[in-house]
């Protein structure tokens, strides 16, 4: 085949294009743009049970989503599961005495960790632990203790 | 019986004598492409024919098969009021595997067979050993630069087939259907991750572009040199390419999207 200077040219906005359809799913149709780990801070809680909550779940305060759980381990001596959690470095005014629960998101939804802010004047800096903290709703387990209660009753 | 037996062993034997051959020839092709880069015109001329010539078929398809997703998807999504979710569903599924698996499969049907028949007639007109009678390499010459073309085109193809599947689920689920734009957009940017679901894809579209390349130009430049060894080629190339890529598509998605 003869190689003419159009061809280049075709080329060229061939791979242009392609590289221009990889930034459109990298940006408009992944969530790179819109969180990013290097700008956010760490804060971590533990609960008596995470349930179903996953790496990547939402964190949020009063239904706006602040950032994203970081990991989720074990921790060996007091049996309770520790959640870290990376927040956005802008809500860095959160109280030192916050609260977080464990919500489902709807009947079906998937888990989310919900920030309640307390009173303090301290803030939360990196590294920082929640101490007051809820677990999460089993489902399974508040439909046991109903029918357990409701059969308690008809005796 | 006996017969049988014989002819069972002289295939496999066949079969792998013939892997073998395919392996030790792209090892040659792989170690030509270093003598490609100082050439750049054998290889735009391969982008051309395989990655440009392609770009039409990838884009039409991709466009169509993200509407009929749109359409499948906002009929079941509609049955559970979930038809924010339709963009999600689109991009997941054109992102992680339509993407990368049907635009490689055209790719195979388009570029690969074209590429067979090409080197498989050069090789029938002996324009192959007269290369060799110059003392060119005919794998330096021929075979590496369209291996690179194929390894560099297949990505930014199957990036294209996804980018026109999502606008064209999107022409379909807003435009058509009037599902809300806002959830469209923002529970794919939520749910989808760019390490976990593009980075992936993109990795597959890689491998699946190298194996089709390797495929057709292997079975090209293995064919016995007659118009029916050609067209027999051609053949193989298309049906043994579709199963590796199907097959390979099984073990990176489980490699891959296994864990969670």
């Amino acid at each position: 085949m003869q190689h003419t200077s159009t061809q280049d040219t075709l080329v060229g906005l061939f791979v242009a294009a392609g590289i221009a359809g990889l930034f459109f799913l990298a940006l408009q149709v992944s969530n790179l743009g819109s969180f990013s780990e290097s700008e956010s801070y760490k804060i971590s809680a533990n609960f008596e049970n995470s349930g179903g909550l996953k790496v990547k779940s939402p964190v949020s305060v009063a239904g706006v989503k602040i950032g994203q759980v970081s990991s989720i381990s074990l921790d060996t001596t007091t049996h309770q599961s520790v959640v870290e959690m990376s927040i956005d470095k802008r809500y860095d005014k959160l109280p030192d005495d916050t609260s977080a629960s464990i919500f489902t998101a709807g009947l079906l939804g998937e888990q989310y960790v919900n920030l309640e802010p307390g009173g303090s004047e301290e803030f939360l800096k990196d590294k920082s632990k929640l101490e007051i903290t809820q677990s999460a709703i089993i489902l399974e387990q508040a439909i046991g203790k109903f029918l357990f209660k409701s059969a308690e009753e008809k005796k | 019986m006996i017969e049988l037996l014989q002819r069972l062993g002289a295939n496999t034997r066949a079969s792998f004598t013939k892997l073998g051959r395919a392996t030790n020839f792209l090892l040659l092709a792989v170690i030509g492409v270093l003598s490609v880069l100082p050439r750049p015109h054998l290889l735009v001329n391969q982008l051309y024919s395989v990655g440009v010539l392609s770009f039409l078929i990838i884009t039409i398809s991709g466009l169509f098969v993200g509407m009929v997703l749109g359409l499948q998807g906002y009929y079941v999504l509609s049955d559970f009021g979930a038809e924010g979710r339709l963009g999600f569903m689109v991009a997941a599924s054109l992102v992680r595997e339509l993407g990368p698996v049907v635009s490689a499969l055209l790719f195979a049907g388009r570029a690969g067979s074209a590429l067979t028949a090409e080197i498989g007639l050069m090789k029938a007109t002996e324009q192959l050993s007269g290369m060799e009678m110059m003392a060119i390499d005919p794998i330096k010459r021929i075979i590496s630069p369209r291996l690179l073309a194929g390894l560099i085109s297949m990505p930014l193809l199957a990036a294209l087939f996804s980018t026109v599947g999502v606008v064209g689920g999107q022409i379909v689920g807003i435009g058509l259907l009037g599902v809300d734009n806002g959830a469209f957009w923002s529970q794919m940017q939520a749910d989808l991750d760019f390490q976990d679901d593009i980075l992936n894809g993109v990795i597959k579209s890689i491998v699946f572009g190298f194996v089709a390349t390797w495929i057709a130009l292997f079975e090209g430049y293995d064919a016995i040199p007659t118009s029916e060894g050609v067209s027999r080629a051609t053949t193989r190339t298309v049906v043994n390419s579709a199963f590796s890529i199907l097959g390979l598509d099984f073990i990176l998605t489980a490699l891959m999207f296994g864990e969670n």
